[in-house]
């Protein structure tokens, strides 16, 4: 080799290497700092209290509680629908103009930025439907966000799941749905899975899509019917409150405190869906 | 009868996506476009002065509309390259473990919600960026002082968050280039670096472009990060000018716009909604090339 050679070839090396090293570094350095500025705010009364000026007390419980319930609402609606339309393009659909117009709808859902999903929201849902600012027009909005997720990864796992079994079902005499219902799903389960806690994880991390139609509210919701109510109610999330305590209000103590949170669960929904995907490597039992 | 009401239900929820895509389409349209009417298409699309409240109001997107585009088109032209070199480490140069170690953290970074990256731009950013203007901007008359919340920190963190996709994809095609391309190449006598630069990276360049235009999207639509960090005066967009993007125009006026004002953010609404279908096109198209091509 040349010695120019082994000079543009070393160049090479070291480009390659600091631009990888750069990616790991970054990531390392967003952890350290979050937590070194944010571990001090995060104890059990910054979880559990809402921030009050009158009782002293500076806490996100309001918005852990509007989270959850954005995420728990996003999923019951998202989860029938993505697996319903999985269903229909693997199992029923027959190639033609409708599957490709839903794939092309699917891909171009997937394709929009979150705050076209919140202008529409707060439009469609928000005003046209009168739900206003509320924990419902949030998670009716996230649905469309998060529908071709669901989708996708259903569709993905009923792929590997293997001719036999339809087709031995169906010699057995079972009725199409009946084998959708009793061998397929269940078959697909750890896809459908995997799919449901990564659209959690873009459900905890969303912000654009909820600033203008679940709004900013903290309160804490009183009883049964008071998270029933919670529901038509304003309901700002983790993510929303971080915004608004780093921009409006100037509370990074408090900003800071939520990163934690989020970046734990984070980590949390990342480490299991890794879990999942070895401990039901799909196409490994499938083959 | 089961069998036929199962069948109609799985059709509606595929359907539903159909009806979504037509329903955004048709409100961002019937929304966005009265203003164009009632401002004017001229000065409003190409108009340069952006005075919603005043008392004779003026309603120039340009300089957003410009600001979206030279934020996109940076942050991709610096991201891309990053991302193709990491993805060729974790394909080609890195062992199988630290290349899964490495591919782990790239996923989290992905996952980590857009207001954290926003929140270390103002904490971190912006005030290195505030340093640097009052040493170039020292006694200059003209620069309206920012405080480090700049088009510069903007283009910076829409680098970092669109690296993952970049990675991603990049790694993706890299791996699919077989590998009789690559013997080939090293039994000619070619060394590692110019059978990845001349060879590998050449065959791997429609997806490449794939994972360029899927960042562009990202980049193009990401609101709260740069919101954070970009500062909150329509300019023009000077790496030390504090500016608005479509997205962040958006979300900073949204809240509290009324009459007009309002119907002009949705057409901003709309110009970005423009914008995003184009990218999402184009990146269908090349996903339908690549399909044939296989």
């Amino acid at each position: 080799m040349s010695k120019k050679r082994k000079i543009k070839d070393f160049l090479g090396y070291v480009m390659i290497y600091l631009c990888a090293g750069f990616s790991v570094l970054l990531l390392a350095a967003i952890i350290v700092y979050v937590f070194a500025k944010g571990a001090k705010s995060v104890n059990l009364s910054f979880l559990t209290s809402v921030t009050s000026v009158l009782k002293g007390t500076v806490g996100i419980a309001g918005n852990i509680v509007n989270t959850i319930m954005i995420v728990v609402m996003t999923m019951l609606i998202t989860i029938p629908f993505g697996v319903g339309a999985a269903i229909y393009l693997n199992e029923y659909a027959k190639p033609g103009k409708l599957v490709r117009l839903i794939e092309f709808a699917t891909e171009t859902l997937s394709g929009i930025p979150s705050i076209i999903f919140g202008l529409f929201g707060m439009m469609f849902f928000g005003q046209t439907l009168g739900l206003g600012y509320s924990v419902l027009t949030g998670a009716l909005t996230l649905f469309l966000m998060v529908l071709p997720l669901i989708t996708r990864n259903t569709q993905e796992a009923l792929k590997t799941v293997r001719e036999d079994y339809r087709q031995g079902a169906l010699g057995l005499g079972a009725g199409k749905w009946y084998t959708i219902r009793t061998i397929l799903i269940p078959s697909a389960m750890p896809g459908i899975i995997t799919g449901v806690i990564l659209a959690v994880g873009r459900i905890v991390g969303e912000s654009a899509a909820l600033l203008f139609t679940a709004g900013s509210a903290a309160v804490l919701p009183k009883g049964l019917s008071g998270l029933f109510s919670k529901l038509f109610q304003s309901g700002g999330t983790m993510t929303v409150e971080l915004y608004l305590a780093a921009t409006s209000e100037g509370d990074f103590d408090t900003a800071f405190g939520i990163a934690v949170v989020l970046l734990i669960l984070v980590l949390l929904i990342n480490l299991g869906t890794k879990m999942l995907a070895a401990k039901f490597d799909v196409t490994r039992i499938n083959r | 009868m089961v069998e036929q009401t199962a069948k109609s239900i799985v059709t509606i929820c595929a359907v539903v996506t159909i009806f979504a895509v037509c329903s955004i389409t048709a409100y961002m349209v019937m929304k966005g476009t009265p203003a164009l009417k009632n401002v004017g298409v001229s000065s409003l699309l190409f108009g340069t002065s952006w005075k919603p409240t005043a008392a004779e109001p003026a309603y120039g997107i340009l300089y957003i509309i410009i600001t979206s585009i030279v934020g996109t088109s940076v942050s991709v032209l610096v991201g891309v390259p990053i991302g193709l070199l990491s993805a060729v480490f974790l394909t080609e140069v890195a062992g199988k473990k630290t290349s899964a170690f490495i591919g782990a953290a790239v996923e989290l970074l992905a996952a980590i919600p857009s207001v954290i990256y926003g929140l270390l731009g103002m904490m971190l950013l912006n005030p290195l960026m505030y340093k640097w203007e009052k040493i170039f901007f020292a006694g200059s008359k003209t620069h309206q002082v920012t405080g480090g919340s700049n088009l510069l920190s903007a283009i910076i963190v829409l680098m970092i968050m669109i690296l993952p996709t970049v990675i991603n994809v990049s790694a993706t095609s890299i791996k699919a280039v077989s590998k009789d391309l690559r013997a080939a190449s090293l039994a000619l006598g070619a060394s590692k670096m110019q059978t990845i630069f001349r060879v590998v990276i050449p065959a791997a360049k429609s997806g490449i472009m794939t994972g360029a235009v899927l960042g562009v999207g990202r980049a193009l639509g990401e609101a709260m990060a740069i919101n954070m960090v970009a500062g909150g005066a329509v300019n023009l967009p000077l790496p030390f000018n504090s500016v608005r993007f479509l997205t962040t125009q958006l979300v900073s006026e949204m809240g509290y716009a009324q009459g007009l004002h309002r119907q002009v953010l949705f057409t901003v609404g709309l110009v970005l909604y423009i914008f995003i279908m184009i990218v999402n096109l184009v990146l269908q198209k090349m996903r339908r090339e690549a399909g044939a091509d296989e």
